[in-house]
């Protein structure tokens, strides 16, 4: 009967769905198999990659350095932009054409692919930062990071717009009818109250910042070492595949795959618990 | 369980010992046993929470979509129990029209008439449901208010047109009992005359059973009329005799709005 | 100064604060849009759709003769859409049936470790979906880069939107939809195929287009899969070139790194198509 052909295509369809993620981790962990009967934990805490097949060693910590120096930063100089925006759209222009126009304008902003990001950070960004003086050649940690914020604003700050506007009316009124400012009642009432769920969509952005690749390949440098400095080039975890993993073999392909694991559990780990925290919230 | 069971020549639906349980041991209808006259128009009313839409979905079956809800009893249509019918046989004999109107969003107002055809894979002729649509809607006295927009969608209509489109979707299917679940209390006054006129029409043809929490609807357009209290069919007689003299003390209550 | 006044100087510099941020914050987007359409609308003519991708040499010459930037991004429009169009091919199906099974049995265990796992693949880098789709598709199935790999990792990265938009557009119709089918004597498949879904097909439409903008754009994971080509192809089983993947081969060549900036107008230009064709779908929903 229909009925059952039906059944059985959405049994089918949801098993696929878990399937793929089980092949996912079964895959990359076994293609780190290599590594990790090779290297074991000190993989993640080696800094040594050579791929000269005399003196082959591999080692991940300057991939994994990258990838948090980026994107850590890249989140500290978001919240300060972020913040005031999802204010602007949940708060002070709550529902008017200006707040749907800036929420279009962000929007925007997440529909530009990362690659063209990374050709504006090249063009415009890298000549800036030699112009300042800050950099000799514009590439390194904080250019990349530069231009994650930019990419992970949108993430931010449509989630956190949402909390903000979802603090009910009647505690607001309550702190004007006693004769607070609106930056008081922000301060006092909705930050309090829209607090979790804006650190929520922080978290949900730094994810989106960890496996960020191509803007952030274009812009780090190519250096397989542990940057320094914040003007230093290097490598992330997700630019170090994507600028390698072509022609690789053995134990560099497995190497890299390991990366690969790395980047999966810790982008799984962060994204994990920002959902916990929104699903708290809305409990 | 004081029930009357109604002398009737000719019932065509008999319900013995009808119960639906939400949770077990919490009992919404209990022990509900009638039956119903062939071309009547029976009201089955009570206070919130009687469980009289309870009741009316247990007649066709709509508590098949629940897994927790268990009904007990035995419904004969024609002397077949429907609980051990197929049940989309029983509901294209059974019909259903609902609360808040609900025409297919996805469908015209032609498409929604011939609905229960093609949902159930007939097939038929241009000319066929040319005339179903036609006959249906006339019916419903909506031919001439949508025979120039038939192949429009129905969200352009009042409540009180779709609510009428609604029957004549059902009524397409020449179903023998049209179940209502409260089927004017969304609309304004005059459209509820409407349906209620067009109710006293239709029972020529059909036969209906229509819960109401409008005493003066059943009063209206009723000729049997069931009281129904915390799952208890407390009376059941016709609707004339009810109001007049209720034989229960909980009837005669409601009747007099002690309760509502 | 009074307390008062201080107060009330304080409220309206942090007002006049968030909005300069706002507005500055506006100014990396401008300065993007602006660069692209400076410098990328003087390549875009006839020749752009219709030619492929010059090789090294080509511009070299053409350098030389004082010509223009010759040939176009033939092959890599069609790669693209080849790509995707595969992508959406196996995406759809297996994302509106899983959607359909979260809207109708939303508590059970399978749905939710179907929509918790849904969640999860959404945060998966792209660059480890290029890695899953090489070790699937490249190393066992065609022996080698190809397009179908590539279609394969996006087809993973579209999968939870359309789950997701799926089942919130389900859960929204009201259930005496569902009822009134069923008192008709229709079965639950035909509910389902003939009532519930084209009901909701303008927000499922939508989620479909969004995750197709969404994936349009990406690079990394086709550098690993798809490669990239010279010829225009519409062989699953070899490699294919794709419009990102081009932008990725001009930055990378001296003598074709003027192609970027027009090749970058014209993807943005149908990523913000798709986006913007899915919004009002989403606006005359709504209002219907």
């Amino acid at each position: 009967m229909k009925d059952r052909a039906l059944k059985i295509g959405l049994l089918v369809s949801g098993t696929i769905v878990l399937l793929i993620m089980g092949g996912i981790v079964f895959t990359l962990m076994s293609g780190a198999l290599p590594t990790i009967k090779e290297y074991g934990l000190s993989f993640i805490f080696s800094s040594e990659w050579n791929p000269n097949p005399d003196r082959e060693q591999y080692g991940a910590l300057p991939f994994i350095m990258g990838t948090l120096m980026t994107s850590f930063l890249a989140l500290l100089l978001c919240i300060p932009l972020s913040f005031p925006i999802a204010l602007f759209t949940g708060e002070y222009f709550k529902g008017t054409k200006a707040a749907s126009f800036i929420s279009t304008m962000v929007d925007l902003l997440a529909g530009i692919p990362s690659i063209v990001y990374g050709l504006w950070g090249f063009y415009t960004l890298r000549p800036l930062m030699v112009e300042l003086g800050l950099s000799q050649q514009g590439f390194g940690v904080f250019t990349s990071a530069l231009v994650l914020t930019i990419m992970i604003i949108p993430y931010a700050t449509s989630l956190s717009s949402e909390f903000i506007r979802m603090v009910p009316n009647d505690i607001k009124e309550a702190a004007f009818a006693m004769g607070a400012t609106r930056f008081e009642v922000i301060k006092k009432v909705i930050f309090p109250a829209a607090g979790s769920g804006i650190f929520a969509s922080y978290i949900l952005a730094l994810g989106r910042a960890l496996g960020e690749t191509m803007a952030v390949t274009m812009l780090i440098g190519n250096v397989n070492a542990i940057p320094m400095g914040l003007f230093d080039s290097g490598n992330t975890m997700a630019s170090v595949i994507a600028n390698q993993f072509g022609e690789a073999d053995g134990l560099k392909l497995s190497s890299l795959i390991t990366i690969g694991l790395l980047l999966f559990l810790l982008t799984a780990i962060v994204n994990s618990l920002g959902r916990l925290i929104i699903k708290k919230l809305s409990a | 369980m004081e029930n009357t069971i109604i002398k009737l020549n000719n019932p065509i639906l008999k319900l013995k010992d009808i119960s639906v349980s939400y949770t077990a041991g919490k009992y919404a209808v209990k022990d509900v046993s009638a039956r119903v006259a062939m071309n009547s128009i029976t009201a089955i009313m009570g206070p919130s929470g009687c469980g009289k839409s309870t009741l009316l979905r247990a007649i066709n079956r709509m508590h098949d979509l629940y897994p927790e809800i268990k009904v007990e009893g035995r419904a004969s249509l024609d002397d077949k129990n429907i609980y051990q019918m197929n049940p989309m046989h029983v509901r294209k004999r059974i019909g259903m029209v609902f609360q808040r109107p609900n025409p297919f969003p996805s469908m015209s107002i032609y498409e929604n008439v011939l609905a229960g055809y093609s949902l159930n894979g007939i097939k038929l002729k241009k000319q066929e449901k040319d005339k179903i649509v036609e006959n249906c809607l006339r019916d419903v006295s909506l031919w001439d208010e949508v025979k120039d927009s038939l192949h429009k969608k129905g969200t352009f209509l009042s409540g009180g047109q779709q609510q009428r489109l609604c029957i004549a979707r059902s009524i397409a299917l020449e179903p023998e009992i049209l179940l209502m679940d409260e089927p004017t209390s969304a609309l304004d006054p005059i459209a509820t005359k409407h349906i209620e006129d067009l109710l006293l029409e239709l029972k020529k043809r059909f036969t209906i059973i229509i819960v109401t929490h409008n005493m003066g609807q059943a009063a209206r357009i009723s000729d049997y009329s069931m009281f129904m209290y915390m799952g208890d069919l407390v009376e059941y007689d016709k609707t004339a005799k009810m109001f007049d003299s209720p034989k229960d003390k909980r009837t005669a209550q409601y009747l007099s709005g002690q309760f509502g | 100064m009074t307390n008062t006044r201080y107060r009330q100087i304080k409220d309206k510099a942090f007002f006049y604060t968030v909005c300069a941020i706002t507005a500055i914050t506006m100014i990396p987007l401008i300065s993007i849009i602006w660069e692209l359409i400076k410098k990328g609308i003087k390549h875009i003519n006839f020749s752009f759709f219709t030619e492929v991708a010059p090789s090294t040499l080509d511009a070299m010459l053409a350098k030389t003769a004082g010509e223009g930037m010759p040939g176009g991004i033939a092959n890599g429009i069609v790669g693209t859409l080849l790509i995707v169009s595969v992508a959406s091919l196996i995406a759809i199906p297996i994302g509106v049936l899983a959607g359909v099974q979260l809207a109708e049995k939303a508590n059970s265990k399978f749905s939710h470790a179907i929509r918790f796992t849904a969640e999860l693949l959404n945060g998966v880098p792209s660059i480890v979906l290029g890695i899953i789709a090489y070790a699937w598709v490249v190393r066992p199935i065609t022996g080698g880069y190809s397009a179908l790999a590539g279609s394969l990792a996006l087809a993973i990265m579209m999968l939870p939107l359309i789950i997701r938009s799926t089942e919130e557009s389900i859960k929204m119709l009201p259930t005496s939809l569902k009822e009134a089918s069923l008192a008709l004597g229709a079965s639950y498949a035909t509910t389902t195929i003939k009532i519930i879904l084209p009901s909701a097909m303008s927000g499922m439409f939508t989620g479909i287009l969004l995750s197709i903008s969404r994936v349009m754009g990406e690079t990394a994971p086709l550098i690993l899969t798809a490669l990239g080509s010279s010829v225009i192809s519409l062989d699953l089983s070899k490699p294919s070139s794709a419009v990102p993947l081009l932008i990725w081969e001009f930055y990378n060549d001296p003598y074709l790194i003027d192609m970027i900036w027009s090749s970058s107008l014209f993807l943005l230009g149908l990523i913000l198509l798709f986006n913007i064709t899915a919004k009002q779908i989403s606006k005359k929903w709504k209002t219907q």
